[in-house]
């Protein structure tokens, strides 16, 4: 067990002279430390802020303090197995993350999924959207002092966990999603919980927007606060509500569908202010729309298999281990080694919460990923952070943090 | 309804100071508003309506280590966190708490590799550990349950 060092070396801030301005190092404007441990930061981020008084000149982002080491980790692991690493990267879009996973190594093993899991998969996503955005609402009107908009919106979270739990058995690392399909049928019980869901929640949509959308302490802290341009935003790599906020309708969804995406009917919300109220109303109103395709999916959800019935790939069902031999050598087969991948890599990427959440899956012929890399969207939507805040307030920084909406765990992986 | 009213005017009630001292611990015990990772989600659903945890005395979380006295690690240690966590519970009055939350801040949980603490307690005594990844509601609030017992129990020579 090698020594932890617990100790911090002043001299690791030698390394932060040459990001700030020569103003900072005369003395003329001041160095202030943000985070890891602040409640605004939204997990373990620490920025270094250059201030000319009240205003911010420079945001440097230091990040790495949740680094988990799972892109490495996921090479040790056969394809099966590293699934449930995918649940711990952006912990609030678990099943999105669960999601790319398997599109990727379907893509390079070329596995079919049938239609069944598919329609499900499209549901569960999207209420984990829902589930994401309900986090990032209460923790954003929180961090703007509007304590009541977060128990509200845990209240309905909870709903959203209890359908996951009872699907997957887990209220978030649910691993529910396996290259193939899924790890089994929902349950009886999971349409009549979805539709209650969809009956309580459009009114509780608008119990929050009653409660924000022209609240005017809200106005004030969030209308041209943090404007950001298309051009700027396409520049910087920006995707998901922040991108459609400053008025380019880029979504994965409808760009390059995945999953039958291309069947639902849905709107992609967008604004042109590109401030931090418009970013809050397109994520309000990709909730609505989420239900819309929730709805679709589960009115149409096709009877059938959930997992694929290549044998090669996916374990037989157990009542076959009985009575079939071939059934138990596959099942041995599976569980000891796994399957092999071909020799190749692909690129997938889903529209998640955030953003583009992508995964470029290199194989080598065995049975692990030989490279596994995330592109994650709080990664590029944080780097934007320093323009946003750039001649702001100390003050709005904390919108600002709030309404990029990033994950650390998405962030540092 | 208070004590008083129970006791009329006798206006002496007798009880051990440990007892007193424990009690009042218990019952006001600010935890850290401190979140790394994916528990800090569960920490925040145990604070918020459908859980509740004020119930028990736990609602103020601060801000600050400097006015808190129990730390709850929720979620995962890396090595580049570590040194950060032990300034953290380094600049917390006594008698301070710790409860590691979760499977990785308890042993390092699925992360067996070069980045992640297998377990906190490598970097700050833990009082309480809280299984499961990451933990219900229930099972952060049992854990502060457990910990409230360990408290009511404490011996005033400990800490003397």
């Amino acid at each position: 067990m090698p020594e932890i060092n617990t100790h911090i070396d002043e001299s690791m801030l030698d390394g932060i002279t040459r990001l700030v301005t020569e103003d900072a190092i005369e003395g003329k404007t001041m160095l202030l430390n943000m985070g890891p441990q602040h409640p605004s930061t939204h997990g373990v981020l620490r920025l270094l802020l250059e201030l000319d008084g009240e205003f911010v000149v420079n945001v440097i982002p230091d990040i790495g303090f949740l680094h988990t080491g799972v892109e490495k980790h996921m090479e040790y692991k056969t394809f099966e197995k590293a699934v449930v690493m995918t649940d711990r990267l952006d912990y609030l879009n678990n099943i999105g993350n669960n999601l790319v996973y398997c599109l990727a190594v379907e893509k390079l093993v070329d596995l079919d999924v049938p239609p069944r899991a598919q329609a499900i998969r499209v549901i569960l996503t999207e209420l984990q959207r829902i589930s994401s955005h309900l986090v990032w609402l209460g923790t954003h009107a929180l961090d703007l002092a509007a304590m009541s908009v977060f128990l509200y919106c845990f209240r309905e979270r909870e709903m959203i966990l209890d359908i996951m739990e009872m699907c997957s058995g887990q209220r978030m690392m649910t691993s529910y999603f396996r290259p193939g399909g899924l790890w089994r049928d929902v349950p009886i019980e999971f349409e009549d919980a979805v539709r209650q869901f969809l009956r309580i929640f459009p009114a509780r949509i608008d119990e929050y927007e009653a409660l924000l959308t022209k609240n005017p302490l809200f106005l004030e802290r969030t209308q041209h606060v943090g404007v950001l341009k298309a051009e700027d935003a396409i520049r910087w790599g920006v995707t998901g509500p922040s991108l459609r906020a400053s008025g380019v309708a880029h979504d994965l969804r409808k760009v390059r569908p995945y999953s039958g995406y291309e069947q639902y009917d849905f709107d992609i919300p967008t604004h042109t202010d590109g401030d931090t109220y418009a970013r809050y109303l397109v994520r309000m109103e990709e909730m609505r729309q989420s239900l819309r395709i929730v709805q679709q999916a589960l009115d149409k959800l096709p009877y059938g298999p959930t997992r694929s019935n290549n044998r090669k790939f996916v374990p037989p069902p157990r009542s076959e281990l009985g009575h079939s031999m071939e059934a138990v050598i596959h099942h041995f087969k599976l569980f000891t080694e796994g399957f092999p991948a071909p020799k190749g890599a692909v690129y997938v990427a889903v529209e998640s919460p955030r953003g583009e959440l992508g995964v470029y899956l290199e194989g080598d012929g065995g049975p692990k990923p030989y490279r596994i890399h995330w592109r994650t969207p709080s990664f590029a939507n944080l780097q934007v952070l320093k323009l946003l805040a750039k001649g702001h307030l100390v003050a709005d920084l904390v919108a600002l943090i709030g309404t990029i909406d990033i994950v650390l765990g998405d962030i540092d992986r | 309804m208070g004590v008083e009213q129970k006791l009329g005017n006798m206006g002496i009630v007798t009880a051990k100071l440990e007892d007193v001292v424990n009690w009042a611990r218990t019952k006001a015990m600010w935890p850290m508003l401190f979140g790394l990772a994916c528990c800090a989600i569960e920490m925040m659903a145990a604070q918020a309506a459908n859980y509740d945890m004020s119930r028990f005395g736990m609602e103020l979380m601060r801000a600050s280590p400097r006015q808190s006295d129990l730390m709850i690690v929720a979620g995962r240690v890396s090595r580049k966190m570590a040194p950060v966590l032990r300034r953290l519970y380094d600049q917390m009055p006594d008698p301070k708490w710790v409860i590691a939350m979760g499977d990785c801040s308890s042993c390092g949980g699925v992360f067996n590799n070069y980045a992640i603490v297998p377990g906190v307690d490598e970097v700050v005594p833990v009082d309480v550990y809280v299984a499961g990844c990451p933990p219900r509601p229930e099972g952060l609030i049992h854990g502060i349950l457990t910990l409230h017992e360990k408290v009511r129990n404490q011996k005033l020579r400990d800490w003397a």
